[in-house]
């Protein structure tokens, strides 16, 4: 069974650590099982939830991106459907 | 800890005894090259500026050069100039000779005659050098002398998961025995950079992390040029890092966790002790090239994808926590932390593993890139690499 890894508590997206097949199940380390609904690339991330259009992808417990269409429970998350937020550096000073 | 070294005046420690044959620019680099394949203990670079180049470019490339000469791991320098370049070779000689009490000897092509003349005295010349550093018995030398430059390459998603994390474990142990560890490549420290700022140890400290990614990114969009249409790679993107946030945040994972306490210009020399990190480019051969300059004495390298890279002065150690990585290109990569990402090797215990490799690299192991006598060298610009 492929295995994904969750980094943290606040992530909605998982890293698989080998290639997943459409219809079989994920198994999330850390967490519970998850339907995969397209095949996924090796070291790619697995949507854990439903993710809508515009919102932010978490990773590590950080933003790592934002939605550019909507993406499926169990779909694949990659550079075709996430985008990079620009920085507002000027509120990061302290 | 100790290791045995090459104490040099300056009171650092090499663990190499290189002789450098070094060019002042492009022009001398096939000379230099074909001097050092003559001697056992030289070693060259190529080099691909120095000539034709406006003043912040020329400044970039001086501080390459002086700093590569003034590296501790080299015994002493054969210059190879031109003659009509930027920067002459009897003032790169004089400049370094105000650095360093190493022996220093330079020549230029125009005046001898041609290359076979100058090759002819260069060798003679690199042979004495190399006769003199043969003779330089090894010393007992703390571990506080290694200025250890942290790096990655063709990274994958198992570079921020996996081996990026036991580097930063790495860097915590060599930190708390006294040594110091310099982390690079400030552009993939951009959306991770607010993470990478806590580690401050002064307020000052924190806001230079900020300004210098606010700074990056201002001085490409002058130019026209967006950092995020170079970062992440292509074959970042293939092996599952899917934005510049989503690489730096891993990336930052390899300097660990202590406090940060100096920022340095790019290829400058640190004047402090601890956990350094430096401006430079996320194209990793640029960014080794500064870490060499700035005085590092041993590099360590995690790769997701797989790189060949190595660098004539200080030794290239590569890591990689992908299996499939490194079964195919074991000949290219040190060290297997697959284990990691299978669950049967803890982060702290490959942090224990990586410092016993370190360890053995001080001491004089040769490292895959290094035994293949790979020098990979990339001089950075005013209009920046990404």
């Amino acid at each position: 069974m492929t295995k994904a890894i969750l980094l943290d508590e606040k992530d909605n997206v998982a890293t698989c650590t080998s290639a997943a097949k459409k219809g079989e199940a994920i198994k999330i380390l850390g967490g519970a099982e998850i339907f995969c609904v397209e095949d996924i690339p090796i070291w790619h991330k697995v949507a854990l939830k439903k993710i809508c259009a515009g919102e932010k992808i978490f990773k590590y417990g950080e933003i790592i991106g934002e939605a550019s269409a909507d993406i499926a429970k169990g779909g694949w998350v990659s550079h075709e459907n996430i985008f990079s937020v620009p920085r507002d550096y000027s509120s990061e000073m302290i | 800890m100790n290791f045995w070294g090459y104490k040099r005046a300056d009171g650092r420690a090499g663990i190499r005894n290189h002789v450098l044959i070094l060019p002042t620019c492009a022009c001398g680099s096939e000379t230099a090259r074909i001097v050092a394949s003559q001697i056992r203990g030289a070693v060259n670079i190529i080099f691909n500026t120095g000539c034709s180049d406006v003043a912040a470019n020329t400044e970039m490339s001086q501080k390459i050069l002086t700093g590569f000469a003034c590296n501790p791991n080299v015994f002493g320098v054969v210059i190879i100039g031109l003659g009509c370049e930027t920067v002459p070779h009897k003032i790169l000689r004089e400049k370094i000779k105000s650095l360093t009490d190493k022996p220093v000897i330079s020549f230029g092509i125009q005046e001898e005659g041609g290359t076979l003349k100058t090759i002819e005295k260069a060798v003679r010349a690199a042979r004495e050098l190399a006769a003199e550093a043969s003779l330089q018995q090894k010393e007992l030398c703390d571990i506080s002398e290694l200025l250890l430059g942290i790096e990655c390459g063709g990274s994958d998603a198992t570079s921020g998961i996996a081996s990026n994390p036991v580097v930063g474990s790495l860097s915590d142990k060599l930190i708390d025995l006294g040594a110091s560890t310099l982390m690079s490549e400030s552009i993939e420290w951009i959306g991770g950079e607010h993470v990478l700022a806590k580690r401050a140890a002064t307020p000052e400290i924190h806001n230079q992390i900020i300004k210098i990614c606010a700074d990056y990114e201002k001085h490409l969009k002058t130019a026209g040029q967006d950092c995020r249409a170079g970062q992440p790679t292509p074959g970042n993107k293939f092996g599952g890092l899917s934005t510049i946030d989503e690489k730096s945040l891993g990336c930052i994972k390899k300097g660990g966790t202590r406090p940060i306490v100096e920022v340095l210009k790019q290829a400058a020399r640190p004047t402090k002790r601890g956990a350094l990190v430096m401006d430079t480019a996320g194209y990793d051969i640029s960014s080794v090239t500064s870490m060499v300059a700035a005085g590092c004495n041993a590099i360590i390298f995690t790769t997701g994808r797989g790189t060949p890279t190595g660098n004539a002065i200080v030794p290239v150690l590569k890591v990689t926590a992908n299996a499939q990585t490194f079964s195919w290109m074991e000949d290219n990569i040190d060290v297997d932390l697959s284990g990691i990402i299978e669950g049967n090797l803890t982060i702290d215990a490959a942090g224990d593993l990586l410092l016993k490799k370190i360890h053995d690299v001080c001491n004089g192991r040769l490292t895959k890139a290094e035994a293949y006598g790979f020098s990979d060298i990339a001089v950075d610009h005013f209009c920046r690499f990404v």
